[in-house]
């Protein structure tokens, strides 16, 4: 591995994994505000939709600067994601929720914001439970007609946040623009994939 | 019946909150030296998480000063540490984050303060930031705050009941309803300055009760908790407190009561009629459409581990003074 792709990934790996440890430390000890679960489910929550972002420009930006420096980390940036959404799911289930099975059925079921943010997860998980080099291989060309739908869970999971919210929707609407100009990049490949 | 009401705590010592553990949280993070990452994630706003990583070091400056009351009596719930109650609040007036109060809220004028209390009455009455605190006794009513996102607090009010001042204006026979205006003052309220700030509300905010509920002995105006006046994030120099229903009718820094013959519009249910009524009863078998309200979280101390998940009870469980002025209802209509 070139040491500049190896100092970018121990970079990814350290960033992610302390700002996540850090939340949960602070939240476990009391010392995150009044209501440390809304704390970390919000930091989950947004840091899972600015990773998806950030490894949906990696390609457009790789077009631009022919670099196979960020491409090589595309899959790292995207299993974060994963984590991050898992991390909000699970805090969710575990701390907002309490371990209540069945409450949280219903509530997946019952409220819509959480029905579509459940739908994105489900998706971003299957992406990430085939990530792997060797199952990509085997898929082959189906492997690639899988992974197109993040996009679509990139949309459901800026609609979730945009309904979620109670008054002011400025963030939602900003990020649901940034959504939008990552599909806009992909437009032809995307009027392909909806075409076929 | 003050007296089953009126029930309250002989503080314990540690249930005041211990404000070091506060402040030290922001020395903990600068040791941790995350100051660098955050711009690579680009946290935003609602993340506020980060947010603690930068702010500054006393965010209350504003002075609070001791009251004198009567105390209650005690009460089976342990309080909402004070650092809580006046940490996380919903004053859009100040912003949409529940930190957003407490940060810019500090320097919010109190005194000179004017309350004018109008309408149909026969002797309408001003009072002045010192006669809010002096014209009736005060007394310490300890209630379960339960706001309609869910989660709960136990909160220590100072205060007086609103129908001893009512009682002061003498209402006529059109006072069916009473409405109550919050302060206009876009110079000191950032929120009403700038939509985006305020949650696109459209101020002043106001709110309502009907005549009975307003004369219901829990109904208070609260002018502090834990034993001071009220800091600004909490809606000094005076609010109202009506602990069976969700906490958006507890209008804060109140400038107006009016008594008036209709129903009067109230804030929340102008932005979304469908989701908040005029009632805003605590009922666990209506749902918010954003909310289950069958359950909430009890905000105390203990962190993410807290087992603080409760059932939530029929206005909040103080039907036995209230369920009466309902019960020709139907209160899934009436919500």
């Amino acid at each position: 591995m070139r040491k500049d792709t190896l100092a970018l990934k121990v970079g990814i790996h350290f960033i992610s994994l302390s700002l996540l440890i850090n939340i949960y430390y602070l939240a476990i000890i009391d010392q995150l505000g009044a209501d440390p679960v809304e704390q970390v489910l919000h930091f989950t929550g947004i840091g899972a939709l600015n990773l998806l972002i950030l490894g949906l420009v990696i390609t457009p930006i790789t077009k631009r600067i022919k670099t196979p420096l960020l491409m090589q980390n595309r899959r790292l940036v995207g299993l974060y994601a994963f984590l991050y959404a898992f991390c909000h799911v699970f805090s969710f289930w575990a701390f907002e929720i309490q371990f209540d099975l069945a409450l949280f059925l219903e509530e997946v079921v019952e409220r819509p914001y959480i029905t579509l943010g459940m739908v994105a997860f489900v998706i971003i998980s299957l992406l990430a439970v085939t990530s792997w080099s060797r199952l990509k291989k085997r898929m082959g060309r189906r492997w690639q007609r899988l992974h197109n739908w993040v996009y679509l869970a990139a949309i459901l999971a800026v609609w979730h946040f945009y309904w979620s919210v109670k008054s002011d929707t400025t963030e939602p609407i900003i990020y649901i623009m940034l959504v939008l100009a990552v599909l806009f990049f992909r437009r032809k490949k995307l009027m392909k994939f909806i075409g076929s | 019946m003050r007296n089953a009401i009126g029930q309250s705590v002989n503080l314990p010592e540690q249930a005041v909150t211990d404000e070091s553990l506060y402040l030290n949280r922001r020395t903990v993070l600068k040791q941790l030296g995350f100051f660098g990452a955050t711009g690579l994630l680009g946290v935003s706003q609602q993340a506020s998480a980060v947010d603690w990583f930068t702010s500054k070091q006393n965010k209350t400056t504003f002075k609070t000063s001791p009251l004198t009351y009567q105390k209650g009596m005690p009460i089976n719930e342990k309080l909402t540490p004070e650092a809580k109650v006046t940490s996380h609040n919903n004053f859009y007036e100040f912003g949409t984050k529940k930190s957003d109060p407490v940060e810019n809220a500090q320097h919010l004028n109190v005194k000179p303060w004017q309350l004018r209390i109008e309408g149909a009455c026969e002797q309408p009455l001003t009072l002045d930031y010192e006669q809010l605190l002096s014209m009736f006794p005060l007394q310490e009513r300890i209630y379960r705050f339960r706001c309609v996102e869910a989660w709960s607090m136990v909160i220590p009010w100072i205060g007086f009941p609103l129908v001893d001042l009512l009682k002061k204006v003498k209402p006529t026979s059109n006072a069916k309803y009473v409405a109550f205006q919050t302060l206009y003052d876009p110079e000191q309220m950032p929120g009403q300055a700038n939509r985006r700030i305020g949650g696109g509300i459209d101020y002043p905010y106001v709110e309502g009760l009907r005549i009975d509920e307003a004369v219901n002995d829990l109904t208070l105006l609260s002018v502090g908790l834990y034993g001071k006046t009220l800091p600004p994030q909490n809606g000094a120099p005076i609010r109202l407190v009506v602990p069976w229903k969700y906490g958006f009718k507890s209008i804060k820094s109140i400038v107006r009561i009016k008594l008036v013959e209709h129903m009067p519009p109230t804030t929340w249910n102008i932005l979304a009629p469908h989701e908040y009524g005029f009632y805003a009863n605590v009922n666990p078998s209506v749902d918010h459409p954003r909310w289950s309200q069958a359950s909430e979280r009890r905000l105390t101390s203990g962190g993410l581990f807290a087992r603080n998940r409760i059932d939530t009870l029929p206005f909040n469980g103080y039907g036995e003074y209230v369920a009466g002025m309902y019960k020709n209802m139907d209160l899934r209509k009436h919500f």
